[in-house]
């Protein structure tokens, strides 16, 4: 991490307190699904809030977001509004998605957050279908499409790269790689090289440490650059090491324990936090009042998502079809 | 005034209106462009409008329909042309999961305004991959429209209807009916079908037939021989879309003659048949003389060889005989 130079503080007080704000808020949403009053699933990226968070940061206005459905932590991090996100978890009428969506459809367009999406390579080719529409205005705006590892072997994945492509669309297609597609070891599901497969394809490929902010961004910031430029499809392949299981349902002891406790202590918000500190960019006091703001916002959003009441049955038939 | 022309004719025009009319209107599809389209339903559109607007795709259906949906988010109104609807299967994941449930899902926040055009159909001897007809598949689904025309006339109409519709539409065509000829009003009106109108093609006053697809005009026929022949007076609808359904005209024919017969094409178990005459039974069954029949397609996949392809989809003597047979039944007493 000390290879790359700090941004300026201002930048960088942003991204640890938007990593401390998605890392605060799943904490409090993991005991509110455990005590069951957040149903269905609930997909943590506790772990992943550096390639989130520094992927996120590169994006200009502009440019369109799509996640999978650890949704929660993408739209925080574009800066959807903390209660908005916490209301949909709790299936209020004042949630994103009004209740429709839960944790894994959640979208905000008036930040281009198009997006979280429930089926694993399902939002690929909704990417390449915005970039493409992008492209047909003339208009430079790129996509960045978050996706995990394991979709790497749905048929989208090679059909989207090969449009893209062919088509030069730009659009920038970041897989969090957690090496562990819902639980399955990498190797035994995946039997080439990401990058390579990307190559193949005809994408540029670039890798990041996901567990590094800095990195992240700046990987991230040239895959948009080349994607803009260039008109390109560009992989990059985001290594983390999420903190706990696939979903809040699952067991944690996947494969590999003793890896991932040695890589939680590698915390990528602790880290960074310490490094600020250390290069006098923040300072103790400064980082008290950045947890306690989190604290404080998501306390909030807790309290704004019980205030706002469950949707009413006679709208079931809302939204079905636009009015 | 109005002339006579095809089917595909009839689509191509509606094509070429909505792309001049609209420029956030593009086709998708495979060899839609180079190559005319297989049905050479965008014969000249690349030529006319360009690559941008007139996009060959690679063979990926489920990628162009969820390319498509991706642009209708942002605001294009993509059509995307599968080859055939048995090709629609491999696109489910994104007509269904995703087109169908974009409104949705996010709370209405975003919209789908795309069309995906697709021929179904038996006639051609294409077999168990190419020509079955799958209205009911689609038409089982919340969140889709879908419009199956029968005549040139509607083809058009509906057509540019669904091009201008916010919702996604599933807009199944018919392989046989695409060399049909039939009256389209001039080029000089713009002929927009309204989608949830169903037409009433013969007024009759002893039972009502109602044909989905291509069975419209099928029912039509026998109308006629059942008139000429039998001495039966049937009314002919045509639902045309069948979501949304206009169910009250077809209600207020059968409360009129108090005897139906449904005609469709695809599979029994579970069609538009067993729907309709669901709906049917719940609101007008004290108007009902007999059971409501239907006459469907076989309960088989499409087979190849002539004899057997004829025998697996309705013909005009099967609407005929159960037409008969239906009034003949003993009225409830």
């Amino acid at each position: 991490m000390a290879d790359h130079p700090l941004p300026d503080a201002g930048v960088a007080h942003r991204w640890l307190q938007s990593m401390l704000l998605i890392r605060r808020f799943e904490q409090r949403a993991s005991e509110l699904y455990a005590a069951g009053r957040i149903a269905g699933f609930l997909h943590l990226a506790t772990g992943e809030e550096a390639a989130i968070v520094g992927s996120v940061g590169a994006l200009r206005d502009g440019d369109y977001l799509l996640s999978t459905y650890r949704a929660q932590a993408h739209a925080l991090a574009r800066g959807t509004a903390p209660g908005a996100v916490m209301a949909e978890l709790m299936g209020r009428v004042d949630g994103l998605s009004r209740g429709r969506g839960g944790a894994l459809h959640m979208a905000d367009p008036a930040v281009r957050f198009m997006g979280g999406y429930g089926i694993v390579g399902g939002h690929l080719p909704i990417a390449a279908g915005i970039a493409m529409a992008a492209d047909h205005r003339g208009l430079d705006d790129v996509v960045l499409c978050h996706f995990g590892d394991g979709a790497v072997n749905q048929g989208t994945f090679g059909e989207t790269l090969n449009l893209a492509a062919l088509w030069r669309l730009p659009m920038v297609l970041l897989a969090t790689n957690n090496r562990a597609g819902s639980g399955a070891a990498d190797p035994e599901s995946t039997a080439t090289d990401l990058l390579e497969r990307a190559r193949g394809f005809g994408a540029a490929g670039l890798r990041c440490d996901g567990m590094d902010v800095i990195d992240t961004y700046n990987v991230v910031a040239e895959a948009l650059r080349v994607a803009r430029r260039e008109r390109r499809p560009v992989i990059v392949e985001a290594l983390v090491q999420r903190a706990r299981g696939h979903s809040a349902a699952d067991p944690e002891d996947a494969p590999g324990d003793e890896e991932q406790r040695a890589l939680r202590r590698g915390d990528p918000i602790a880290t960074f936090a310490a490094r600020l500190i250390a290069e006098r960019v923040m300072t103790e006091e400064d980082r008290g009042a950045f947890i306690a703001a989190a604290v404080a916002a998501v306390d909030g959003a807790v309290a704004f998502a019980e205030a706002s009441p469950e949707p009413d049955p006679a709208t079931l038939y809302d939204h079905v079809l636009v009015p | 005034m109005s002339r006579t022309i095809r089917y595909r004719e009839a689509l191509n025009e509606a094509l070429r209106e909505e792309l001049a009319r609209d420029e956030s209107v593009v086709l998708m599809g495979e060899d839609i462009g180079v190559f005319n389209g297989a049905f050479k339903v965008t014969e000249g559109l690349l030529a006319e409008f360009g690559e941008r607007r007139v996009r060959d795709t690679p063979i990926a259906e489920n990628t162009i329909v969820g390319v498509g949906l991706g642009a209708a988010m942002v605001g294009l109104r993509p059509v995307v042309e599968l080859m055939t609807i048995n090709f629609s299967l491999l696109a489910m994941d994104q007509i269904v999961n995703h087109a169908a449930q974009m409104h949705f899902m996010f709370g209405g926040q975003l919209r789908a305004p795309m069309v995906i055009r697709m021929p179904q159909g038996a006639g051609h001897q294409l077999g168990p991959t190419h020509s079955h007809s799958w209205e009911a598949l689609f038409h089982h689904v919340p969140g889709l429209l879908v419009a199956a025309p029968s005549t040139p006339a509607d083809a058009k109409g509906l057509l540019k209807a669904s091009i201008r519709s916010d919702d996604p539409v599933v807009f199944i065509e018919h392989e046989h009916l695409y060399g049909q000829r039939g009256e389209v009003p001039d080029l000089d009106t713009d002929h927009v079908v309204e989608l949830g109108r169903a037409a009433i093609r013969r007024a009759g006053t002893d039972i009502t037939l109602i044909g989905i697809s291509r069975q419209a005009l099928v029912a039509w026929r026998a109308a006629d021989l059942l008139a000429d022949t039998h001495g039966i007076s049937a009314e002919v609808i045509d639902p045309r879309t069948l979501r949304p359904l206009d169910l009250d005209t077809i209600l207020t024919s059968v409360r009129k003659t108090g005897r139906c017969v449904i005609v469709e094409e695809g599979w029994p178990n579970g069609g538009i048949g067993a729907t309709l005459s669901a709906l049917i039974s719940e609101q007008a069954f004290a108007a009902l003389r007999a059971p409501v029949a239907r006459v469907t397609g076989a309960d088989v996949p499409m087979p190849y060889a002539r004899s057997l392809e004829r025998a697996a989809f309705p013909q005009e003597s099967d609407v005929v005989r159960v037409a008969r047979a239906t009034c003949e039944a003993p009225a409830r007493g």
